[in-house]
């Protein structure tokens, strides 16, 4: 065989492994998937959803675990939305570039490197115990806020850094000061991929168990929480309790509740992935 | 009285920019403070020699080692499945795929990273241990072999959309000069381009590897709760993670030493990460593609 | 013929008696002006007088300073990281560069129009009316008649009028700019700076441009930066040459471009350099 032949024949096999590879991981996402759906899908229904937990597997339900990620979710937003947008725009917009800026950005990217159980250990120490909130919903949502802090930052950054800075230039020329300028130019026209880096964010902080487990989120939740100072559990949680559990029963019901928490996933990052490309198509500059 | 409002408003923003500040500093003085109060009980010597790890029974030893090398025994069985299926994913996009394909597929391997760990290791647990008894069936039902695999499924795109992302940014130039001079595809990209991209390679190396040492619930699910100094794959083993997990879901008193072992655990997982992540930073600033 | 520092000076606050029509008032003043960028001395000790209802032309080869004095008239220079002012410049008799002076103010008095046409990414009606929103203006009346009057002395009014609410960015690159003078004139400044306002634009949408100027001279000064000679020599009164950050020569435009002083005038009028 001449050497070209050879070479030939290397890169037509590199090329069925690559294939090969790039189809893995898809292939075995399905085969997750579906493995998962046919063990759960039986036991949807709304009786599922609206049981609150038992010892027994067929009367055992997901009603406090989907409230507490709705209870999570919303008070996550309402904490990390506005300080993580508000640290980008200060970043970008005000800090002057120096050795202050730029230790505050290397800090960034070691807090968005930092494994998320030790966000957990934070809360408990600062959240749960200094602060004595307990482990209530509040203490939870403050710690997946942290956590998710430096993602929203950095997507704030970006979009921001998108905008032209003429636009910005033209404002001021109209005597625009320079929070007038940000709040009525550039902010309006970074929203749509602020908006992509916080539903993203969101997405996976309600994905999250680790932290919450050691913030003290109860497995075993009979009640539906209330207020955010009540103690709770999330669909993560839940899943996870069943999962440890030796009776087949639950099994199924942690395999519907993994079908429930994926179709929220996957839905918020679908609307996120719609709202990116919505907006780089507005953004034709 | 503008001037006023525009200096409130540029504080407060401040305010939220410090809070990543504060939470730095709380992180390390919550960390060190209990520790220390660790190392005030158990001498660090035997912390970091001892060869067991027993802190709830009654006979107690705090040897850190079985943890750690429960979770290096995972990460790098997880680095085996990721890294060569990750890096051929990244070549093949990058310099073989073509447009439309990359744009498809490149997304839906970014789902992998989207999906959440207890998710993986419900799979874990249930799907693939009990497959892999099938073939071994001296494999325990507790396993690092099972997990690992599974986390590696999961870092695939860490190791796969980076490095692609690196390799992406080598400039066309080289590649044509290569090609120009009767090269493959395969040769092109294995003696000019993946050298060229080799510190964003390695950069994205380095993050998968922080995050396969920082991953929870995939072990703690699936690998075990028995902390064991062992390379064997197919017995139960107890990650740090998966202990801090373990101790947290029982009635731990505060302020008692068992306490104060999950924050020794979590110094000693933060000081890991740590190092991992800003030795990736300093290698992507150093190197940093001078090609614009 | 050597010409000493003080004959340069003197030549340069021009004789205005040469020119038919021009008012005789001072409207912007500058003294002694050197600017810095760090270490780097972009301006050397420029003097100007530049009178109302004029239109005058900055020109000189690239990286001479005109736009950097330019932005100087509007503190636009402000925002960069190094700058350094020394000198005077009062605008109507009063300092510009003063502690006690409120910049967004002066900038509603002095409006900018930029190189290539930056309008806001948002409709027609909604870009002219900014800067009298945030002035706090909330009459919809008002707002409305400020809007169409603009639009009409930029002579788009005919063209958008059935569609205010488009987005500007679907407009023409020449409807683009003459929209970006409309909402500069919204607030009713009374100076307007351009910085090579046609340089981005095809011929027609330039030549539709420079008729306004000769329009809008007569309520407001303006102020043009331009690259291109033929142009200044058509639209401008008074003409200053730049050259390395030094005022060269600064006169009428007819004697600039007939008979300048200076040798080096001379020179990039006729193609030797720039």
């Amino acid at each position: 065989m001449t050497n070209a032949t050879k070479n030939r024949l290397i890169d037509k096999t590199f090329l069925i492994f690559g294939i090969l590879a790039t189809l893995f991981g898809v292939v075995i996402l399905c085969i997750f998937i579906g493995n998962i759906f046919a063990d759960g899908i039986s036991r949807l229904s709304f009786d599922f959803l609206e049981s609150l937990p038992s010892r027994k597997p067929e009367k055992a339900g997901i009603l406090t675990a989907w409230t507490g990620t709705l209870w999570i979710l919303g008070l996550t937003t309402l904490v990390a939305f506005p300080l993580g947008v508000g640290a980008g725009i200060y970043l970008e917009e005000y800090a002057k570039k120096g050795w202050l800026s730029n230790i505050l950005e290397i800090n960034i990217a070691n807090l968005a490197g930092v494994p998320s159980i030790i966000y957990g250990l934070l809360g408990l120490e600062i959240f749960v115990r200094i602060m004595g909130l307990g482990g209530s919903l509040l203490a939870g949502s403050f710690t997946l806020s942290l956590l998710i802090l430096p993602i929203i930052i950095v997507s704030t950054r970006e979009a921001i850094k998108a905008v032209p800075k003429s636009i910005k230039e033209a404002a001021f020329a109209l005597g625009a000061t320079k929070w007038q300028a940000i709040w009525s130019q550039i902010l309006p026209a970074s929203m749509g991929g602020i908006l992509t880096g916080v539903i993203l964010s969101i997405s996976r902080a309600i994905g999250e168990t680790a932290p919450l487990i050691v913030v003290g989120a109860l497995a075993y939740v009979p009640f539906v929480a209330k207020s955010p100072m009540d103690e709770f559990t999330v669909l993560p949680i839940q899943i996870f309790n069943w999962v440890s559990r030796p009776q087949h029963g639950f099994i199924v019901n942690a395999a519907a509740a993994i079908l429930i928490l994926l179709s929220i996933t996957f839905v918020m990052n679908g609307i996120a992935v719609y709202l990116r490309n919505r907006w780089q198509k507005k953004v034709k500059w | 009285m503008n001037k006023t409002r525009e200096y409130i408003i540029e504080r407060l923003l401040f305010l939220c920019a410090a809070i990543t500040v504060f939470t730095t500093i709380s992180i390390i003085l919550v960390l060190l403070v209990e520790a220390v109060g660790f190392f005030q009980e158990v001498s660090i010597i035997d912390f970091l020699t001892d060869k067991e790890w027993t802190p709830l029974f009654a006979d107690k030893h705090f040897g850190i080692l079985p943890l750690v090398c429960g979770t290096l025994l995972t990460t790098f069985i997880a680095i085996s499945v990721a890294l060569p299926i990750g890096l051929t994913i990244a070549i093949y996009l990058s310099e073989y795929a073509p447009k439309s394909f990359r744009k498809i597929f490149k997304p839906l391997l970014e789902v992998l990273a989207a999906v959440p760990t207890v998710v993986y290791g419900f799979f874990a647990l249930l799907v693939v241990s009990p497959f892999l008894q099938k073939f071994f069936p001296e494999i325990s039902g507790f396993n690092s072999l099972s997990a690992g695999i599974v986390m590696g499924i999961m870092i695939i795109p860490f190791i796969s959309s980076l490095s692609e992302d690196a390799l992406y940014a080598v400039p066309k130039s080289l590649r044509e000069a290569a090609y120009g001079m009767g090269s493959t595809r395969f040769q092109t990209a294995f003696k000019v381009t993946v050298p060229a991209a080799s510190s964003g390679i390695v950069v994205s190396i380095i993050l998968a590897l922080s995050r396969a040492i920082g991953e929870t619930m995939i072990v703690a699910i699936a690998a075990g709760q028995q902390p064991r100094l062992t390379l064997d794959p197919t017995v139960p083993i107890e990650t740090i993670t998966a202990y801090i997990v373990q101790v947290s879901m029982g009635d731990v008193p505060h302020g008692s030493l068992e306490y104060k072992t999950i924050f020794a655990a979590g110094i000693t997982l933060f000081v890991f990460t740590f190092i991992l992540n800003n030795i990736s930073f300093y290698i992507k600033k150093k190197y940093q593609e001078k090609y614009d | 013929m050597v010409m000493t520092t003080t004959d340069i000076k003197e030549n340069n606050k021009a004789s205005i008696t040469e020119i038919d029509n021009l008012s005789k008032n001072i409207k912007i003043e500058a003294r002694n002006i050197d600017v810095f960028y760090s270490e780097f001395k972009a301006l050397k000790d420029i003097n100007m007088n530049i009178y109302e209802n004029s239109v005058t032309a900055f020109i000189g080869p690239s990286g001479c300073g005109k736009s950097t004095f330019l932005r100087c008239l509007n503190r636009m220079n402000d925002y960069i990281d190094g700058f350094k002012m020394k000198g005077e410049i009062l605008i109507d008799n009063k300092k510009i560069y003063w502690k006690n002076v409120v910049v967004e103010e002066l900038r509603k008095q002095v409006g900018m129009v930029f190189q290539k046409p930056n309008p806001f990414p948002k409709s027609i009606f909604d870009n002219v009316a900014y800067g009298i929103r945030i002035q706090g203006v909330k009459d919809k009346k008002f707002i409305e008649e400020r809007v169409e009057l603009s639009l009409k002395q930029v002579a788009l009014w005919d063209e958008v009028k059935d569609n205010l609410k488009k987005g500007a960015l679907a407009l023409s690159g020449g409807q683009q700019q003459r929209l970006c003078i409309a909402r500069t004139l919204a607030v009713e400044p009374s100076v307007i700076l351009m910085d090579e306002p046609t340089s981005a634009l095809d011929p027609i949408s330039t030549a539709k441009i420079e008729e306004l100027l000769f329009e809008l001279k007569k309520q407001y000064t303006i102020v043009i930066v331009t690259h291109n000679m033929q142009q200044a020599a058509r639209i401008s009164d008074m003409t200053a040459f730049f050259y390395m950050g030094e005022l060269i020569e600064y006169d009428s435009t007819k004697n600039i471009f007939t008979k300048p002083k200076q040798e080096k005038t001379q020179n990039y009028i006729t193609g030797r350099f720039g």
